[in-house]
């Protein structure tokens, strides 16, 4: 789960990492007064979205004039705004960042997260700072300095010291860098997140470190002991299809092909995608629906996956273990009753009971395409998809 | 032999009260797997299907002589579960909580390593399907009738596919000596390596299958192993070729992160290491079987 930069700011200041003053505003005419507040005379204004790569796409500006803010504001609120992270559609913005500008010496990169090879914390650094740590590791790897830390007793001052030396800070600052490491590492572990990244951390004209921008990630499995970060959640940034399937119980990620896919199981719906893509399609989602396939389940999965209008085959294909096939179609043949589908319909059943499964499906009286193997289901779907495209063929089924 | 669980392995169920762990408490036994009683805080002395309960795992070892456990509570409390057993001289331990917080994950694996390696538990999972050695004995929530025995190492992340492959062999009358969900988590009990290192030692097992996914760094470090330790043939499938980058597919751990993490990389160092892989899903059997004909 992803928050804004005001958010994670906000928590990270609970645990000492300081970051420049700041207010947020959902109006120019209030981003305009917030500047007001804050005083000064140069201000950025930072659209909230949930991606990086804001600056390149025209999301921050560096404003020296209440009048410029509004103006700013008035081109960003409700637009969508486009970076390399959010995809062609972009990410709309509803809430702007007004922050003081502060005069910058140094930037420096800064990311804490779970790494997978140790199975422990990973902190990255780089005097690289403003610069994606893609790019980073890309164009000056050796800029890179990491340390793991050992769960037991935590990340210690020697290492947040080993790390200043080698990105050269002044000695001055030392102290308050291990500070804000120490502040970064108690926010990771105490709040569950898989990521912190400051980027960049600034060493200020007056010798201060500040974040300048902050993103934090949190573990969604934890976030039921974290009532009050689970509640930071904003639906506008996600993917609507996505927020009701997470809604629903079911793991949903939408993409750009036509042929819409129900499979049981993660590793299976990854399988089945590649299948499909193996036999000239594009897969329009995946979706795993758990490992109990009950008729309640496939009507939502239905539902789902046709919300989105580029579906024009539904290849539906569950491995039945323990939930046995004969029920699992009893599943599917309640769920084409109420739900209205028009296009075609692939079901590949295999597992406990196959067979009578498909007489289940066979005997529905529904334009069912059955399919034995993963490869006939794949080759059927495509098929279907490339007949219904050339005839016109349509299956519907009454609500 | 098989790995990790035989006919004879003396088996305790955390949390056996639960409908869900007494459904499959009830189709392990039925299989023929040792279930010898289950642990269930403040339930001590209750039975469940005829097994004692026990209010510590402590208990249920001194009691039974149980050597493995399989952890189904829910997600709050599984890795305090996990590390119960650790600390009460359970040897091997399968968790198939899908959920646990992946810090509550780093937790249990620090613990573990608390013991001394010929002392350690095993655990595979979590979020995994189990693990199953058929016709002696089952360990998990899969349909043991989809796998016959026989000499086929399976090791893999995800459960339904991992039956799709059994499912496949069967077909052809190929067998099983031991089939091992890691799971589907980012910080799992056993790697794939860990589980080629058991596949390589044991007599049953003459061809491993190795079914991976995008996300992470566990099929390269198995591919390393192959290369410099693995005499057995190995073939391999990495599912998610069409998985977008950044996105994350069901499994927490299935997410492409880093280079080196997405299907078609993976494929590229595990074909470099010597590894036979099968290009499609629908291949897995086909390509095992041709595997072992040529061995």
């Amino acid at each position: 789960m992803d928050i804004h930069e005001y958010q994670a700011k906000e928590l990270l200041a609970r645990f000492g990492v300081a970051s420049p003053e700041g207010a947020l505003a959902y109006s120019p005419e209030q981003a305009a007064y917030r500047a007001r507040e804050l005083g000064g005379d140069k201000w950025v204004v930072k659209a909230q979205v949930h991606a990086g790569g804001r600056g390149k796409a025209g999301g921050v500006k560096l404003c020296h004039s209440d009048r410029e803010i509004e103006q700013t504001c008035e081109n960003l609120f409700g637009r969508k705004l486009v970076t390399h992270q959010t995809g062609p559609e972009g990410k709309g913005i509803y809430r702007i960042y007004v922050e003081a500008a502060v005069p910058i010496d140094r930037e420096i990169y800064l990311g804490f997260v779970l790494d997978r090879s140790s199975q422990r914390v990973m902190i990255v650094a780089s005097g690289e700072g403003g610069m994606e740590i893609e790019d980073i590791s890309a164009d000056k790897p050796d800029s890179i300095v990491r340390a793991i830390v050992e769960p037991a007793v935590g990340l210690q001052e020697f290492q947040c010291r080993q790390i200043a030396f080698k990105l050269g800070i002044d000695p001055s600052l030392t102290q308050q860098f291990a500070r804000t490491l120490l502040g970064c590492y108690r926010a990771f572990t105490e709040l569950d997140a898989t990521m912190v990244e400051i980027n960049p951390l600034v060493i200020t004209g007056d010798n201060r470190l500040l974040a300048l921008d902050a993103k934090m990630t949190f573990d969604t499995n934890a976030m039921f002991r974290h009532p009050y970060v689970a509640e930071l959640r904003d639906k506008s940034q996600e993917d609507p299809r996505e927020s009701r399937a997470a809604d629903r119980g079911l793991n949903y990620v939408g993409l750009d092909g036509n042929i819409g896919c129900i499979v049981n199981g993660a590793g299976l719906a990854m399988a089945t995608m590649d299948m499909i893509k193996l036999a000239g399609g594009e897969p329009a989602n995946f979706l795993d629906i758990g490992g109990g396939a009950t008729p309640d389940r496939v009507a939502k999965a239905f539902r789902l996956v046709l919300s989105d209008s580029n579906v024009q085959a539904i290849l539906v294909n569950i491995f039945a273990g323990i939930n046995r096939c004969d029920w699992v179609a009893e599943g599917i043949v309640q769920a084409l009753k109420e739900v209205e589908v028009e296009v075609p319909v692939i079901v590949r059943l295999a597992g406990t009971n196959v067979e009578e499964g498909q007489k289940i499906l066979a005997r529905s009286g529904m334009p069912i395409i059955r399919a034995t193997t993963l490869s006939q289901a794949a080759e059927r779907a495509v098929g279907a998809w490339q007949n219904d495209l050339s005839q016109g063929v349509k299956m519907r089924a009454v609500t | 032999m098989s790995i990790l669980l035989d006919r004879d392995t003396k088996v305790i169920i955390h949390g056996i009260t639960g409908k869900m762990a007494r459904f499959h408490t009830r189709e392990m036994m039925d299989y023929g797997t040792n279930v010898v009683g289950g642990v269930v805080p403040g339930k001590g002395g209750e039975t469940v299907e005829g097994l004692p309960v026990f209010d510590t795992v402590e208990e249920a070892v001194a009691e039974t002589g149980a050597e493995a456990s399989l952890v189904i509570v829910p997600p709050p409390f599984a890795a305090d579960s996990i590390m119960e057993a650790a600390d009460s001289g359970i040897r091997y331990c399968v968790c198939i909580t899908d959920g646990i917080p992946a810090l509550d994950m780093i937790r249990v694996k620090r613990y573990m390593y608390r013991y001394a390696r010929e002392k350690r538990m095993v655990l595979t999972g979590p979020n995994c399907a189990g693990t199953i050695s058929p016709g002696k004995a089952l360990l998990g929530i899969m349909p043991g009738h989809i796998y016959l025995p026989g000499h086929v190492g399976i090791v893999g992340r995800s459960g339904t596919l991992g039956y799709e492959a059994a499912a496949q062999l069967k077909e052809r009358g190929i067998g099983v000596s031991t089939s091992v969900g890691i799971g589907g988590d980012p910080i799992n009990g056993s790697s794939f390596r860990d589980i080629l290192e058991r596949f390589e030692q044991d007599d049953q097992t003459h061809v491993i299958a190795l079914i991976g996914e995008i996300g992470g760094p566990q099929e390269a470090e198995a591919a390393a192993y192959i290369r410099d330790h693995v005499t057995k043939p190995v073939i391999a499938y990495v599912a998610g070729l069409t998985a977008p980058k950044g996105r994350t597919m069901g499994h927490a751990g299935a997410i492409i992160s880093a280079f080196g993490e997405s299907a078609s990389e993976k494929v590229e160092i595990l074909s470099a290491a010597g590894v036979t892989v099968a290009e499609t899903p629908a291949s897995i059997g086909a390509t095992i079987a041709q595997v072992m004909e040529a061995a």
